[in-house]
């Protein structure tokens, strides 16, 4: 209590501070400088030059292993990879806002700033090495998703899908405290590592009530099944690049204290928790194939995609080894590219000013915009997991993990569940190459192009030089362990 | 001893009866009375307990602030309660449904309870014997617990931006205060002297 602490003992939070710093610097310039919607879009380019700034930062701190605030926070090789990928995504996501905002008049400086607050919440939450900081990050994390998917406040839908997304945010929260204050109750701690030593020899029946309330706060998050109830309406109407920011981020967050929780305070329990995620597992992968398949609207889509997405994703969990993990990482860092890409092709989709977001309205997208229609087939192939793409080998890797740990059964659902998949993604392809076409989209804004092109060419080329996100992802998997 | 158990019965009684009364309660605004009693046989159970601090901060915080700002809710928007509740009894099986499971878990739970042999160790901030508890959450609020603090503030933030976005309109022809401009009246800005003739008014004047 008495120790001296020095400033720079603070160097592995400073991306954190300089987040944190950041957002408030532009809520003021922007209070006190804003007079139009084109000042906002300025103070709205900023923002993604902060997170930028911030991923910078992450880079540069030094390697090693570091615990701070009594064990609060912890900065290991896995917080720092899923940061910068939580990062990656956001930024993606702000600079996929910024054409529509001002082609929508909707600019407000504000959404910038509560992009930046809900990633700095991402990164508290990457680096929860307890209970209260896992709480605490997962609130930062969510208010501003609640606003920002309620941000255009003229349309009924978009106000119902904040409105609906913040009922039954709160509903998770409460059951995610309940879990959180039995197990604290049941091993007079709240820190992963205490937790870890409580129940290094079995639980009790009411520690495993905690952990799968725990498990549900965890889930909705994520929107797995059975909590992804939310998911296609909240996805359907909030603005399309807060749709994007959702399916992207906040998932890699939610993934990454899953796992940390799990296997870092759970390992005397692994059977058990092996079980819920194996069913949460199975029963996300095959409803996110099967209800995907009767969509008409691309929204709702990539919605049931996404939950269909995180079922994967948790097969690595399910397998609780390095090489599991492993998956999970490279899973995401897959999967966010390739959200952010297939949203840039969505937000393309403007006739007259208007954004469209039927399948129908792709028809014959290869006769009217051949190269846009080459990068969303590329997506759309890569979702759908067909080699030599990237999204093959982010379900190769799982798979082979959950092989090894022995759970056959989820690998044989899981490839079941793939190719069902595929069937909704390939009739999209279809529509976009063989049917008859349907009027011009508007150009594409370069800003999405970018956005595009390079998240395509990461799907097209992981094949050939996977090795920098393979050896990243090995080494953040090992720091948990 | 006998006194603090008398003590402990009644304000654990009254807390539940008006608990009750808060969800039986017809009027709304006895509802929130009946709310802010809880509270406070809630605070007296916290003194009882010697957490003095949190039962001041649940009086100061909860019935000050939060339940006033209750009342103010609940008269401001005049909704009719009674109406909203017809029918509410129809989900009364479903209610008692979920109830009676979260009854059996917490029975289960109780019944299962076994204090680890690693628990006194781990908890991590032990009260000191020689101080009283507000002097014991002051030492780590800002030191140990700063982090959380802070992450708090950052919340709180989030809460107060997410309002304003949502609600603040910038209408045209809304008169607001400009506390620059009133300070800097003064009386050849605002007084106009002007000489009325007798029997005609101001009308030909001005």
């Amino acid at each position: 209590m008495n120790q001296v602490t020095q400033i720079s003992g603070l160097l592995p939070v400073l991306p954190e501070i300089i987040l944190a710093c950041g957002a408030m610097l532009m809520l003021m310039v922007g209070v006190c400088t804003v007079q139009n919607e084109r000042s906002s879009a300025i103070v709205n380019g900023w923002c993604v030059g902060i997170l930028v700034l911030v991923a910078g930062f992450l880079l540069s701190v030094p390697a090693g292993r570091y615990e701070m605030f009594g064990g609060s926070f912890v900065v290991d090789d896995f917080a720092r990879f899923l940061k910068i990928l939580a990062i990656i995504g956001s930024a993606g996501a702000l600079t996929l806002s910024l054409d529509y905002l001002t082609v929508d008049r909707q600019q407000k400086f504000e959404y910038g700033v509560l992009f930046l607050l809900s990633t700095l919440g991402m990164m508290m939450l990457i680096s929860a090495a307890d209970l209260i900081a896992l709480y605490l990050g997962l609130e930062l994390m969510s208010l501003p998703l609640y606003v920002v998917a309620a941000s255009n406040r003229d349309s009924v839908r978009s106000t119902e899908a904040g409105l609906k997304y913040f009922v039954l945010g709160a509903l998770s929260s409460g059951m995610l405290l309940y879990g959180a204050s039995l197990i604290y109750g049941f091993t007079g701690t709240v820190s992963f590592t205490g937790i870890a030593k409580a129940t290094a020899n079995g639980a009790s029946i009411g520690l495993i009530f905690g952990l799968v309330f725990l498990f549900v706060g965890f889930c909705f998050k994520i929107s797995a099944v059975p909590f992804h109830m939310w998911t296609p309406d909240v996805y359907e109407g909030a603005p399309t690049p807060v749709t994007a920011f959702f399916a992207a981020a906040p998932k890699v967050a939610g993934i990454a204290i899953f796992v940390r929780a799990t296997v870092v305070a759970f390992p005397g329990i692994a059977h058990e928790w092996q079980q819920i995620v194996v069913f949460v597992s199975i029963a996300s992968m095959v409803l996110g194939a099967f209800a995907a398949i009767g969509q008409r609207n691309i929204k709702r889509l990539m919605a049931y995609s996404s939950i269909g997405h995180m079922g994967f994703a948790l097969v690595g969990l399910a397998a609780g080894t390095p090489e599991g993990v492993q998956g999970v990482l490279v899973y995401m860092t897959i999967y966010v590219a390739m959200t952010l890409g297939t949203f840039a092709c969505i937000l393309t989709m403007r006739r007259d000013g208007m954004l469209v977001e039927n399948i129908s309205d792709l028809s014959g997208l290869a006769r009217t915009h051949p190269t846009m229609a080459f990068f969303l087939a590329m997506l759309l192939f890569s979702l759908a997991g067909i080699p030599p793409l990237a999204g093959f080998f982010a379900k190769f890797y799982v798979f082979l993990a959950a092989i090894k740990a022995g759970l056959y059964v989820l690998a044989v659902i899981g490839v079941i569940a793939s190719v069902v998949g595929a069937y909704y993604y390939l009739t999209i392809v279809k529509i976009m190459y063989f049917d008859e076409p349907a009027q011009r989209f508007q150009s594409m804004p370069p800003l999405l192009r970018v956005v595009l092109g390079v998240a395509g060419l990461i799907n097209i080329l992981f094949f050939a030089y996977p090795a920098p996100i393979l050896n990243a992802a090995t080494v953040a998997a090992k720091s948990l362990f | 001893m006998i006194v603090a158990a008398l003590f402990f019965y009644l304000f654990a009684g009254l807390c539940v009866a008006s608990a009750f009364m808060v969800i039986a309660a017809k009027n709304p605004v006895h509802s929130v009375l009946y709310l802010i009693l809880a509270f406070v046989n809630a605070a007296g159970l916290f003194v009882m307990m010697g957490a003095e601090f949190l039962a001041m901060i649940l009086i100061v915080v909860y019935v000050g602030a939060v339940a006033v700002l209750f009342l103010f809710v609940v008269m401001m928007l005049d909704v009719d309660f009674a109406e909203l509740k017809q029918g509410s009894l129809q989900y009364l099986p479903g209610g008692l449904l979920i109830g009676g499971i979260f009854l059996a878990e917490l029975f289960l739970v109780v019944g299962a309870w076994v204090i680890g042999p690693g628990v006194p160790q781990a908890i991590t901030s032990p009260i000191p014997a020689a101080i009283s508890n507000t002097a014991a959450i002051g030492l780590v609020l800002y030191t140990r617990y700063v982090y959380f603090f802070q992450a708090a503030g950052m919340i709180l933030l989030v809460a107060m931006v997410g309002a304003i976005v949502l609600t603040l309109r910038h209408k045209e022809r809304v008169r607001r205060q400009d506390v620059s401009e009133q300070v800097a009246r003064n009386p050849k800005t605002s007084i106009e002297i002007i000489k009325v003739r007798p029997g005609q008014g101001l009308g030909s004047n001005s």
